[in-house]
């Protein structure tokens, strides 16, 4: 069984090996390594004329002028935190779809892993309360209830049923 | 004549809902059975009038009816038959008009699907849900009246948003609003409790099945919606975090606590505060979702027309059925009852990490998609919070969840123990540690979150064999195998094998998809995922409604010709944007996705072409997520008339049961 | 009564707060980050002469009115009976950014709507526009005498901003 496993799990990885690149097409005038920086740049800004969508996907012209800049700006030799500060600078931080971490966004950041603190601060105190019987509602079974109890379970009181 | 008739069947059934959301509560409360015995008749009168008005709605988009309003906005004589009959909820005012369609057909599955249920239940569950439509169809006859008219009546119509003329997109709203309004049921279920006071491991049963099938239905529609994105959209994305993508999401992920709570309260009595809150909270957001998606608070490639008096609309109607309910809940949680003990490792313990954990998932998501609007609102500056916020959080929240889903299912209820825990899993933890670090490896690219990705899949996977092999040990032949444990528990394996799916498929398309975006003269090639792409020019197509470029695209691999490609790029008859639709090549092991981008002066044209890995195993786990569902639904026990039980049949029953 | 089981329903009240907050807003309205920073300078050919090139540097000293406009652009013709209005009344130079235009038809729409510009200038890539952070059209900076951007109408110029913005920050510019 765990052959077959493996044999599945080869074919697999072997479904992935990355080949050699072909790349004859005339490309938009930029080496493959470039455009692809261009292309994660891309998405990481904001189309602002369109509806919620990434430089990269719209076809709106402010997003192709937008991506020619970037373009122009890798060929320049700037670096990808200098081309998000060039946008930033005009655009404002809407322009960023990765929010900056300042004093506004604290709470966005910080939020999640506080929602996961706070819940598991009640879980463990859920926890440690019903596990010290601070249960309302519970009553204890008096000797004749315990035994009929154990009748009708057929005997199988040590037992969980899973 | 007609819509008219559709419009005053809508007032009636307005009327209907208010019977049927007024006398059965009051009459259970005070226990009339006459005011009681309203409920089943009224909700079925009630589904009876919405349906004639949706179908008038439906005939006259079929008939292309443009005196109407909304056909005439929304079609076109062109538009082939499916399409003029799917432009039915193609509008805000004709979604409206289905979600309020869907509501009463749950009202009315409810009455007939619930004899075994004691009447006061019923009245009241129906009441709620009588009480939900009103609110509904007040909406729809007060702001978004679909059977509207106009004068002069045009001579064609507008057509339907060339980007919804798609099967994937006809079946989507159907699929979704069965899910999201679904969760009305398990959210009437959960008021009726807190009205009657009364909470026990009986109402979970009786929860349990409308909440999985509405939950099966949430998943589905879910993942059509994404389906479809990725081959309409032509940039081969299909998930983006949008608001309302978030809208459906947040449901499904509460939707889920829930259905794992249900579980508890029905096995163990326990878990009830909890569980009425989930119920609550999910179909809150639900109504949330309808509000973001229609108010113009939030942009989104997908929000209907916007319009503040809507807005404020929805809103008192949230604050009226939210606020309503949360306020019952202060009042009433207490009488309930907080239920049995079980130790700090126990089934139940596991569950509830799961709840904690879902919920915060599901918290982080509404925070990143109102954050923008929190600080516009308190002017603190405009922010956007997109794909990279949502992945960076998400994620390590789910880890842990994915890590409980394997230790869960083998914990025992009340008691478990660590060491026999450890004992049972280490191989199935070796395992997956060492085959998620081998298969990059052997795919020539080791990347970290790939194997990352691949362990926690591959730790479901495992565990879920050891588990299944303990609870089968003994058992020769694949119908005794199968037979061994009921319906509910292959459902859960299921469901559980479709989240490792999934996050194959994710895991496997991030980390190895790659694109190429170039310029193409016919004859060119590109090379992408070690096939060969030439681009072979383009042809005009003429469709019933579009004239389309069509171009070629021809595949090989290793010199071999495998296929052509033709993806399209459609210009509609009726105006508008034209339209992208990629050509793909679907497999097990992936697509090959062409797209058409622009055509540049000197006549080439831009081409996208790429290469994503596994991912027909994201929608297919989501599929097997679904089945599992339905798979559990159909359990002996949901469909057993209550009867008195011998012994010997409760033991026989027990001996086998989850 | 337990008081935590009221958290949910508080928590939401303060979002219902929140939401109906956001139905009075513009998500899509975009605040420019330029509002207090000089204005990005430029050199362009003017419009009806277009060997003469006009720039930022030319309008130092005085508090003027940049206006983004295109022959192409609908809005444009709903505010520019104002700004023609304006001119007239020589309360300020309003110079025109020609943005992503062609000149015959730039020069074309001038005649035909009115030309409240001192001089039009050529933005033909929207380079210019980009450096500004323009992101639609129309659009309007008001810059002060030092060359900084003290305001940007997004849109076009509705009476009332004119009325209760746009004049009374130009009137307040000149003074200093």
């Amino acid at each position: 069984m765990m052959r077959v496993v493996a044999v599945i799990l080869v074919g697999v990885a072997l479904q992935l090996a990355l080949p050699a690149q072909a790349a004859d097409a005339v490309p938009t005038e930029m080496d493959p390594v470039k455009a692809a920086r261009a292309v994660k740049l891309a998405e990481k800004l904001r189309c602002l004329v369109c509806q919620n969508q990434t430089i990269a996907d719209s076809n709106a012209e402010l997003a192709n002028d937008l991506r020619g800049q970037i373009r122009e700006q890798i060929a320049a030799g700037r670096s990808d935190d200098e081309i998000l500060q060039y946008m930033t600078n005009r655009y404002g931080d809407f322009v960023l779809y990765q929010p900056p971490f300042k004093a506004t966004t604290v709470l966005l950041w910080l939020g999640p892993g506080i929602l996961l603190l706070g819940g598991i601060a009640v879980l463990l105190r859920n926890l440690a309360r019903r596990r010290a019987g601070e249960v309302a509602g519970e009553i204890a079974l008096t000797d004749e209830e315990k035994s009929r109890a154990a009748q009708l379970l057929g005997g199988d009181t040590g037992k969980n049923p899973s | 004549m007609i819509p008219e008739l559709g419009h005053f069947a809508l007032m009636l059934a307005l009327l209907l809902a208010l019977i049927l959301g007024t006398l059965p509560i009051v009459g259970a409360a005070r226990n009339m059975p006459a005011w009681i015995a309203l409920a089943r008749p009224v909700a079925q009168a009630q589904f009876a009038f919405v349906a004639f008005a949706w179908g008038v709605l439906a005939y006259s988009f079929i008939t292309s009816d443009f005196s109407v309003a909304n056909v005439a906005e929304n079609s076109n004589s062109e538009l082939p038959l499916f399409y003029r009959f799917a432009a039915t909820w193609g509008s805000h005012e004709g979604s409206m008009m289905l979600w309020v369609m869907m509501l009463a057909s749950w009202t009315l599955a409810v009455s007939l699907k619930s004899r075994n249920l004691p009447d006061a239940m019923v009245a009241r569950v129906l009441g709620v849900m009588g009480l939900v439509s009103c609110g509904f169809i007040l909406f729809v006859l007060w702001t978004s009246n679909p059977f509207e008219r106009v004068f002069p009546v045009p001579a064609n119509g507008r057509d339907l948003n060339p980007l919804l003329q798609d099967p994937g997109m006809v079946v989507h709203p159907p699929m979704l609003y069965t899910g999201y309004v679904g969760f009305s049921v398990a959210f009437a279920f959960a008021v009726a409790a807190l009205l009657s006071g009364r909470l026990d491991a009986t109402w979970a049963r009786w929860s349990r099945p409308w909440t999985t099938v509405a939950w099966c239905f949430l998943t589905l529609g879910i993942m059509l919606g994404s389906w479809w994105a990725y081959y309409t959209l032509g940039w081969g994305g299909w998930w983006f975090w949008d608001p309302v993508e978030n809208a459906s999401f947040m449901p499904w992920l509460v939707g889920t606590a829930l259905v794992h709570s249900l579980v508890v309260t029905e096995k163990r009595g326990t878990f009830k505060n909890w569980t009425v809150l989930l119920a609550i909270s999910a179909f809150s957001l639900s109504l949330v979702g309808t509000f973001l998606v229609r108010s113009g608070v939030l942009t989104s490639v997908h929000a209907f027309a916007t319009d503040p008096r809507r807005g404020v609309y929805i809103l008192a109607f949230l604050l009226v059925v939210i606020g309503g309910s949360l306020t019952l809940y202060a009042l009433r949680a207490p009488k309930v009852g907080v239920g049995g003990r079980f130790e700090f490792v126990s089934r139940e313990s596991f569950l509830l990490a799961n709840n904690v954990l879902l919920l915060a998932a599901c918290g982080s998501v509404l925070l990143g998609t109102l954050y923008p609007l929190f600080l516009d609102a308190l002017n603190l500056g405009k922010i956007s919070v997109g794909p990279p916020y949502f992945d960076s959080v998400f994620v390590p929240l789910m880890t842990p969840l994915v890590f409980l889903m394997g230790i869960g299912p083998l914990a025992r209820w009340k008691e478990a123990e660590v060491p026999d825990l450890w004992r049972r899993l280490r191989w199935a933890l070796a395992i997956s540690v060492v085959t998620a670090l081998l298969v990059p490896l052997v795919a020539g690219s080791f990347r970290i979150f790939v194997s990352f990705g691949l362990l926690l899949a591959f730790w479901i996977v495992a565990s879920t064999v050891v588990n299944v092999r303990e609870r089968t040990r003994g058992t020769t032949g694949i119908v005794a195998f199968f037979r061994r444990q009921p319906r509910s528990y292959w459902g859960m394996i299921l469901a559980h094998l479709g989240v490792a799916v999934f996050i194959v498929g994710v895991t496997l398309v991030k980390g190895y998809e790659t694109e190429r975006d170039v310029q193409m003269k016919v004859g060119d090639t590109v090379g992408v995922g070690g096939y060969v792409f030439r681009f072979d020019g383009v042809t005009e197509r003429k469709g019933p409604n579009y004239t389309a470029a069509r171009g070629a695209v021809a595949v090989s691999r290793n010199g071999t010709l495998i296929e052509t490609l033709y993806p399209e790029k459609r210009a509609y008859n009726a105006g508008g944007m034209p339209m992208t639709n990629a050509a793909i090549d679907s497999g097990i092991t992936g697509d090959i996705y062409v797209s058409m981008g622009e055509p540049v002066a000197s006549g080439a044209w831009i081409i996208r072409v790429y290469s994503k890995p596994f991912i027909t195993w994201v929608w297919s786990g989501f599929v097997l997520m679904a089945l599992g569902g339905f798979i559990a639904l159909m359990d002996r026990r949901y469909r057993t008339k209550a009867q008195p039980a011998t012994a010997a049949a409760r033991a026989a029953g027990a001996a086998g049961a989850d | 009564m337990n008081r935590k089981l009221l958290i949910p329903l508080v928590v939401f009240i303060v979002l219902c707060g929140f939401l109906f907050a956001g139905l009075w807003r513009d998500p899509r309205e975009v605040p420019s980050p330029l509002v207090g920073k000089p204005a990005p300078a430029f050199t362009l050919a003017q419009l009806d002469v277009p060997d003469k090139a006009f720039g930022t540097a030319d309008m130092k000293g005085q508090v003027w009115l940049l206006n983004v406009w295109a022959s192409w652009c609908v809005s444009c013709r709903e505010e520019h009976p104002l700004l023609v209005e304006f001119a007239k009344a020589k309360i300020a130079p309003v110079i025109g950014l020609n943005y992503k235009d062609q000149p015959a038809p730039g020069k074309q729409w001038l005649a035909q709507n009115g030309d409240p510009y001192t001089t039009s200038v050529q933005d033909r890539d929207g380079r210019v526009g980009i450096d500004y952070g323009v992101y639609g059209v129309p659009e309007t900076f008001v810059i002060d005498k030092a060359g900084t951007i003290r305001y940007k109408q997004i849109g076009p110029i509705t009476p009332e901003a004119l009325e209760k913005t746009i004049l009374p920050l130009v009137r307040e510019l000149q003074k200093s």
